[in-house]
């Protein structure tokens, strides 16, 4: 550097020393980490989109999955979605707050930011584990036809959906759960659904208010409904009985679109629990000291950028899985 | 570093005292447009599902172009690209744009074709 005193700074790059970017190393990688995971996330929701644009006239209709809310009964789409974005941005909020303390050396208010960052992160991923679990419990019921496809019922009446519990008759059968205690040969069976497909069948034969609704969406966006006589030719293709989600088939709709909402938000939800972790850590090290020792909190900046880019990821999993 | 912030948003239009101010203004901001979109899901008004613009209903367009919006004042302000380098800025912007457009388009296309084969080929899928 010292040749480069005596000429023009601007330009001498040979001695080296000098920052174009104008951000320190360990930024650069945080950052040089965030386009790379950017693009990892981009490959999970292209090829969703691929997915759902194979299968767009028989894609679920997301406002019809996720209706529920925690201590609350009845129809509401969305709105605990909507609550975690809230809390997410919200979070982020706090971790700006956070950064903003560190840069005026403000060790206090930096530790409580933090700590409310910490526990946003905390909401968020245990808003998603209940999510995760009504999905998984599901709620109607339905029935798999042999091609694979998914039947739902509808009240004629009222329209609204029914459960399988709501008129599948009670018939005598032999089978019984086989579970590993009933034998040491047991290795591993498959559950036994609340119904058998017969007790479905024979429910929707004897009950004149239920109709069959088919995974097509027509012209106005909604679920085709078939009339008594189609659903009573439809039904003859029942193979299974279907309740809740998981990889293999789910009673929503296409089987992919279980997968990829495991897979999509099971891997953000990864990515928040881990920054909680982090979080954690750097909000202890700002407890005891460190960064007031070191004279500086890039480190904290350097968390936040990361925790940012989780929440940049969820406003791109909220519109592309819950509203679109 | 970023000490010197720059404390406008909306191209000047809203200028803020302090960077802490400028924060709680992009959160507020960010509000409303999250509440726009969860607003536009629930009613889903019925002019903007009929009619569609490149093969996508108009709200889908909206709400992307409302993710979009959330996006750039996230990464600007709460990830502080505002105040970086634009050398810097460009290079982590326009490298997954330019990527992640040049995906979607392949892959939209083959799917899009996928699904007229299954709808008009010679394949059964739904018996």
């Amino acid at each position: 550097m010292d040749s480069t005193v005596t000429t023009s700074t601007e330009e001498s790059v040979w001695g080296g020393g000098n920052r174009p970017l104008g951000a320190s190393y360990g930024k650069l990688m945080m950052w040089f980490f965030i386009v790379s995971d950017a693009l990892t996330f981009s490959g999970f929701l292209a090829s969703y989109g691929f997915s759902r644009f194979k299968f767009i006239e028989t894609w679920p209709i997301a406002d019809e999955v996720f209706t529920h809310v925690p201590f609350f009964h009845g129809n509401f789409p969305m709105y605990y979605v909507a609550f975690m974005t809230f809390i997410l941005i919200m979070s982020s909020v706090t971790m700006v707050l956070a950064v903003d303390a560190g840069h005026k050396m403000m060790k206090n208010k930096a530790i409580i930011y933090m700590f409310l960052t910490i526990i946003g992160g905390a909401i968020f991923v245990g808003s998603q584990a209940w999510e995760w679990a009504t999905f998984i419990k599901g709620d109607y019921g339905a029935i798999e036809t042999r091609g694979g496809r998914i039947l739902q019922f509808v009240k004629a009446d009222s329209g609204e959906r029914a459960a399988l519990s709501d008129f599948a008759k009670t018939l005598p059968s032999e089978r019984v759960d086989h579970e590993s205690r009933n034998g040491v040969w047991f290795y591993q069976g498959e559950a036994l659904p609340t119904y058998s497909v017969n007790e479905v069948v024979e429910g929707l034969k004897s009950n004149p208010n239920i109709l069959i609704r088919t995974e097509t969406i027509n012209e106005e966006g909604e679920k085709t409904l078939l009339t008594r006589e189609e659903s009573l030719t439809k039904i003859k293709d029942a193979k299974l009985v279907v309740e809740g989600a998981n990889l293999i088939r789910n009673e929503y709709g296409s089987r992919l679109f279980a997968d990829f909402f495991f897979f999509i938000t099971g891997f953000h939800g990864f990515h928040v629990f881990s920054g909680v972790i982090i979080n954690i850590i750097i909000f202890f090290n700002i407890i005891l000291g460190t960064y007031e020792r070191r004279g500086h909190y890039e480190m904290v900046e350097k968390v936040g950028l990361y925790w940012h880019f989780v929440d940049l990821v969820w406003v791109f999993v909220f519109t592309f899985f819950y509203l679109v | 570093m970023a000490h010197a912030h720059k404390l406008e948003i909306f191209r000047g239009l809203i200028k803020f005292k302090s960077n802490t101010q400028k924060i709680w203004g992009v959160l507020i901001f960010l509000t409303i447009v999250t509440g726009i979109e969860v607003a536009l899901g629930i009613s889903k008004p019925h002019v903007l599902v009929v009619n569609t613009f490149l093969g996508m209903k108009l709200l889908n367009w909206i709400f992307i172009i409302l993710t979009l919006v959330k996006a750039y004042y996230i990464a600007w302000d709460f990830m502080h690209l505002r105040d970086e380098k634009s050398s810097l800025r460009r290079a982590i912007v326009w490298t997954p744009i330019f990527l992640v457009a040049y995906l979607i388009f392949i892959l939209l296309f083959e799917a899009d074709y996928i699904y007229n084969v299954f709808k008009d080929g010679y394949v059964t899928w739904n018996f």
